[in-house]
Order: C-alpha cells, then structure tokens, then sequence
C-alpha cells in the first residue's frame, strides 16, 4: 500500500479557511468516499481550521497553519497545526449540556469528533496538532477520540 | 457561494429568504445584519427560510443560536423554515433541532405566530 502526502502552508485567514474546506472535500474525493463522507470530512476540516486561525493563532500575519494530507494504508489522515498558545482542552464545555445549548460558540471539536473517526488533538506551549482520520471503508461507527 | 438575504411580510411575520451558506465571515454577518435590522423596526415575527442554506458551521450554528436568542429577549419569535438535510441533521447531532421552533409548510408556520 502506497503512502502519499501533500501539505500546504497557509497564512492565518478566512481564505486559508475556505481553502482547507475545499481542499479537504477534493481529496477525500479522490481518496473514493461518498458525497456525505466528503461533506464530513470537509467539514471537520474547515472546522479544525477555523480554529487554527482564529483561536490558535488569533489571526496573526506572522502565524502560519501547516495542512497535511496522508494516504495511509486505507485512511485519510489530515493534520493541521497552529503556531498558538495551545489549546486547553479542560476549557471545551459540552455543548450538548443544557446549560450550554444556546451558547453561540463552542460546537467546532464536538463536530470534528462527530464527523471522524478518529481525532487526536496534542496541544503544546507552541500550538497544536491536530490529526484527523477517516477510513476509507469506513469500519468505525461513529467517532472515536483519542487526545495525546 | 456568498450568502444572500432577502425579505418579505405576509400577515404580519416578516420571511427572511436565505441562499447560500451561512458560514463564518460573511455569511454569518449578513443574518446578524438582517436580523438586527429587522428588530430596529419592532419587527418581532421573524420566520428563517433556509430552504436554500445548502452549508452551515458551527460559527452559522452560533449566528442562529444568537438570533433566536435576541429576537426572544425583546420580547418576538424566531422561527425556522424548510431546513436542507444537512442543515436538518447538524440541529439533530448538536440537539438543538428541538430548541429552535422548526416548520416545513410556510402557510402554516405564518399562522403559528402569536
């Protein structure tokens, strides 16, 4: 099985958003997953990407987003990097608790999570890593979560 | 594709027509503008068609969340109308499918308004 990779470095803005998305959907075309999965996987995209430029590196022109895809085996493997403070997990609230269901903001690693199936999420005093897999044929049910 | 809005009074609820993709950046800060518009000339029965929101994220979630929340608070309504599948399915899995007032048949959701 063969790998491939190709990555990208990206400046710190909406533009940088939009083009992971669409990035993001032509590969996992390529990679043969359906039209849903590619949405998901586009989705989860735009969403680990969003944070990356807007709360990893706050915007910042002298901050750059690393974007990565991987064939691996029967995977899609996508990683993307911010150069922030790090994210804090223990800071995420549960969005689907009631006291925070109307809360504006919050639902971006809850749809990362629900939409692959796996997500590792390896904060660091210097940005963080996020890595996102789908399988190909699609033998996880659901989301896994795994954090480093 | 950007987001267009667009909007239209029938017996005293005010339809915002929305296309497009409700995303962050523009496509959330029309339907702020929109609304917020809407509520500065005391229209207070707000009926959201998304029939053609062919993509929303979770910044276009929050927007929506914020102006169901807004328009409450001064006292109207904020309702939902013909949502896509995938717009459907994301109220579905973030639960909030069941916290927005959601209708499929216009008629019927201009006469559900108090």
């Amino acid at each position: 099985m063969s790998a491939q990779r190709v990555a990208y470095t990206l400046d710190s803005t909406l533009e940088t958003v939009n083009s992971a998305e669409e990035t993001a959907g032509r590969m996992a075309t390529e990679a043969g997953f359906e039209d849903e999965e590619v949405m998901k996987i586009s989705m989860a995209v735009r969403e680990a990407a969003v944070n990356a430029v807007l709360h990893g590196n706050a915007y910042d022109p002298g901050k750059k987003v690393s974007l990565a895809f991987e064939r691996i085996g029967s995977d899609l493997v996508i990683t993307i990097r911010d150069q922030g403070h790090g994210l804090d997990l223990s800071k995420i609230p549960d969005p689907l608790a009631p006291e925070n269901l109307l809360k504006t903001s919050g639902r971006g690693i809850f749809l990362i999570r629900s939409f692959m199936d796996e997500v590792h999420i390896h904060p660091t005093q210097t940005g963080t890593e996020i890595k996102l897999v789908k399988h190909v044929h699609g033998s996880a049910a659901g989301g896994k979560e795994a954090s480093q | 594709m950007t987001m267009k809005s667009s909007t239209r009074q029938v017996d005293g609820v005010t339809i915002v027509d929305l296309s497009g993709r409700i995303t962050l950046g523009e496509g959330s800060v029309i339907l702020r503008d929109a609304v917020r518009d809407l509520l500065s000339k005391g229209q207070k029965k707000i009926l959201l068609n998304l029939g053609d929101v062919n993509y929303i994220d979770s910044s276009g979630i929050g927007e929506l969340v914020s102006a169901f929340t807004t328009v409450r608070n001064q006292g109207g309504e904020l309702k939902l109308l013909n949502l896509t599948k995938k717009v459907h399915d994301l109220l579905q899995i973030t639960k909030l499918y069941t916290v927005f007032d959601v209708k499929d048949d216009e008629a019927a959701a201009v006469k559900s308004f108090s």
